[in-house]
């Protein structure tokens, strides 16, 4: 128990540092940086190189942004294997619709009941 | 008349006045050194425009405006020309602050250096003898400029060590003809200078070449020096671009150290509010002239200073399809005589 | 004396300060994981109730996106974001900031072409290119199985 909770601290904060190595090192923007992470998991995903990381650390691996790019590439072998060619086409965005739904209407009930702020550092 | 010096510099035989100067601010600058010089601090950088930041932008402006035709007790038919421009696309803080007034007006794009640039051009209208009283104003609102150029005010984000904080300020000068200080001897406005930065987060820096460019063209065609100045006063350099300028005159031999001052590291207590590189936007020169230094030279604290109010003319589309940032930079001599 | 753009941007580079990395990337580290370990939390509770892992998964983004976008709204994300870098914008709560925050500055532009077409002005590049490359990787498996097969 104890364990989960040290590699998921472990390891999410390790896929954070990398994050913010690229941003400070280089003069990649964040928006790039977030392409590369969910690319980056696709392929991992893809390869089988994610899943036993995820085994291990569970939502340290599941909540950096290269778990979504896993579970689109999850989601894609899943519906290749049920329904073949369609399912290179419905695999990504039928493992995505539970989060991207989420965000949508998150951000609407977010939109219609706050109002934006100013900032002051 | 004014005399054309070449090179961009002209020469005011009759040195308007500058007859009257307001100033309005955001909640930030209003925490920052120079609160006490302010005409108007906003409680909120709404300026009571709750969905609007835009509408917030042009609220500021209108203040200044007020401010400062109240503080030279003047009517607004008085003023025969407007110069103003502010930093959004199409100069919309500007025209729609000066909808509500009855002046003739004439909307600049200079980026941070639209201060400098209006004032420059007021002064050469009233020493040409066409107009009798025109304005200078330019504003600038962090929030406004953040979801033009950044991104939205609410995203989570780090800023860059060298990024700057753009000020939520307004500035406006009324010119007439030569009355009392302060004076506007000459006026030399810049060429578009590009060193090559492509570093958005590093405005400061891209705009010193401007700056060095501009004060060494104006010495040169005025015959003056560095020692003929009690400041030589930068508009958002920053301490980015304020090192590095002082670094350029360096290598000629100039020690300007001591008689440079940059508005964008004026505005705030840099390390307490967090601002990184200091200030920048429009607002920021212009605040710091009609608040702080106007006053000083009005009250002869301050003799002879060269501002010199710099501008980065990116756009983030610009920016996007791998351009550098032009800069340029307007200089405006303000004496005590 | 004349400069050139190399020399100018020699000095630049030297007079520019640096991001100081001893203090970015412990709090990216420690904040990132923090953010991890509530997920983990949240995992465990969900499965607790009988979920099985895989929408006990789906349940935990969720809520972690549903709390980014409270905290979005309150003002509070960003001025966590300040310190945490990374660590707060590699984990799905980022993601959730990224959507939530344009869709709430762009209000002022009303609920279609502001809040609508704006919400994923940031993060909309993290699907096109997320769901391509996960297209790909369909066509890739689905030779490889053909071939197999």
């Amino acid at each position: 128990m104890l364990m989960n909770y040290f590699w998921a601290f472990t390891v999410g904060g390790l896929l954070c540092l990398i994050g913010q190595l690229f941003i400070d090192l280089t003069k990649i923007s964040p928006a790039r940086i977030l392409v590369a992470y969910v690319v980056a998991g696709v392929i991992l995903g893809g390869a089988g190189f994610y899943k036993p990381l995820v085994e291990l650390a569970g939502a340290g691996a599941t909540v950096p942004l290269t778990g979504f790019g896993y579970l689109l590439a999850e989601g894609v072998k899943k519906a290749v294997s049920e329904r073949g060619l369609l399912g290179i086409f419905t695999g990504g965005f039928t493992a995505a619709a539970a989060g991207l739904a989420a965000v949508v209407v998150f951000a609407l009930f977010v939109a219609v009941l706050f109002k934006r702020g100013d900032k002051m550092s | 008349m004014g005399k054309y010096y070449g090179k961009g510099t002209i020469n005011f035989d009759n040195a308007p006045s500058i007859l009257s100067y307001g100033s309005a601010v955001g909640p930030k600058e209003g925490e920052g050194p120079l609160a006490d010089y302010f005409d108007y601090i906003g409680e909120k950088s709404e300026f009571g425009e709750e969905n609007s930041w835009e509408k917030a932008e042009v609220a500021l402006q209108k203040n200044a405006l007020r401010a400062a035709l109240k503080k030279g007790g003047l009517a607004q038919s008085d003023i025969s020309f407007i110069f103003a421009g502010d930093l959004l696309n199409q100069c919309v803080c500007s025209a729609y602050g000066i909808r509500d007034f009855d002046m003739p007006f004439i909307g600049l794009f200079g980026a941070c250096s639209t201060m400098a640039e209006s004032l420059a051009l007021a002064s050469v209208f009233v020493e040409s003898g066409v107009a009798q009283m025109t304005a200078a104003m330019t504003s600038s609102h962090f929030c406004t400029a953040e979801r033009q150029f950044r991104l939205p005010v609410n995203y989570g984000g780090q800023r860059t060590p060298t990024s700057q904080w753009t000020a939520t300020a307004a500035g406006c000068a009324i010119v007439a003809p030569r009355k009392a200080p302060p004076y506007i001897k000459a006026v030399t406005f810049g060429k578009v200078i590009d060193m090559g930065v492509k570093d958005v987060n590093n405005m400061g820096g891209a705009m010193a070449g401007a700056a060095y460019e501009t004060i060494n063209n104006h010495l040169a065609n005025t015959k003056q020096s560095v020692n003929d100045f009690d400041m030589i006063l930068t508009g958002d350099l920053g301490s980015v671009g304020s090192g590095l300028l002082i670094d350029m005159f360096l290598r000629d031999n100039i020690e300007i150290a001591a008689t440079h001052a940059d508005c964008g590291m004026m505005l705030y207590k840099t390390k307490k509010q967090d601002v990184h590189a200091g200030a920048s936007g429009c607002g920021c020169s212009a605040s710091v002239l009609c608040g702080l230094i106007l006053k000083r030279i009005t009250e002869g604290k301050l003799k002879n200073v060269l501002f010199v109010a710099t501008g980065a003319l990116m756009s983030p589309t610009m920016i996007q399809q791998g351009e550098s940032i032009p800069s340029v930079a307007h200089a405006v001599h303000i004496s005590k005589e | 004396m004349k400069i050139t753009n190399n020399e100018y941007n020699k000095m630049l580079t030297a007079s520019s300060p640096k991001t100081k990395l001893y203090k970015t990337l412990p709090k990216a580290f420690l904040f990132g994981g923090i953010i991890c370990v509530i997920g983990e939390a949240f995992l465990g509770l969900y499965m607790r109730y009988g979920a099985e892992k895989e929408t006990a998964a789906a349940l935990t983004s969720i809520t972690l996106i549903g709390l980014a976008a409270l905290l979005t709204g309150f003002k509070v994300y960003d001025r966590f974001a300040k310190h945490a870098g990374a660590g707060s914008i590699i984990p799905i709560t980022g993601f959730a900031n990224a959507v939530v925050s344009p869709a709430l500055e762009f209000k002022s532009e009303g609920f279609v072409l502001g809040v609508g077409a704006k919400m994923f002005v940031i993060a909309g590049p993290v699907i096109v290119y997320g769901v391509a490359a996960s297209v790909l990787y369909g066509v890739v498996y689905y030779i490889f199985n053909a071939a197999v097969a």
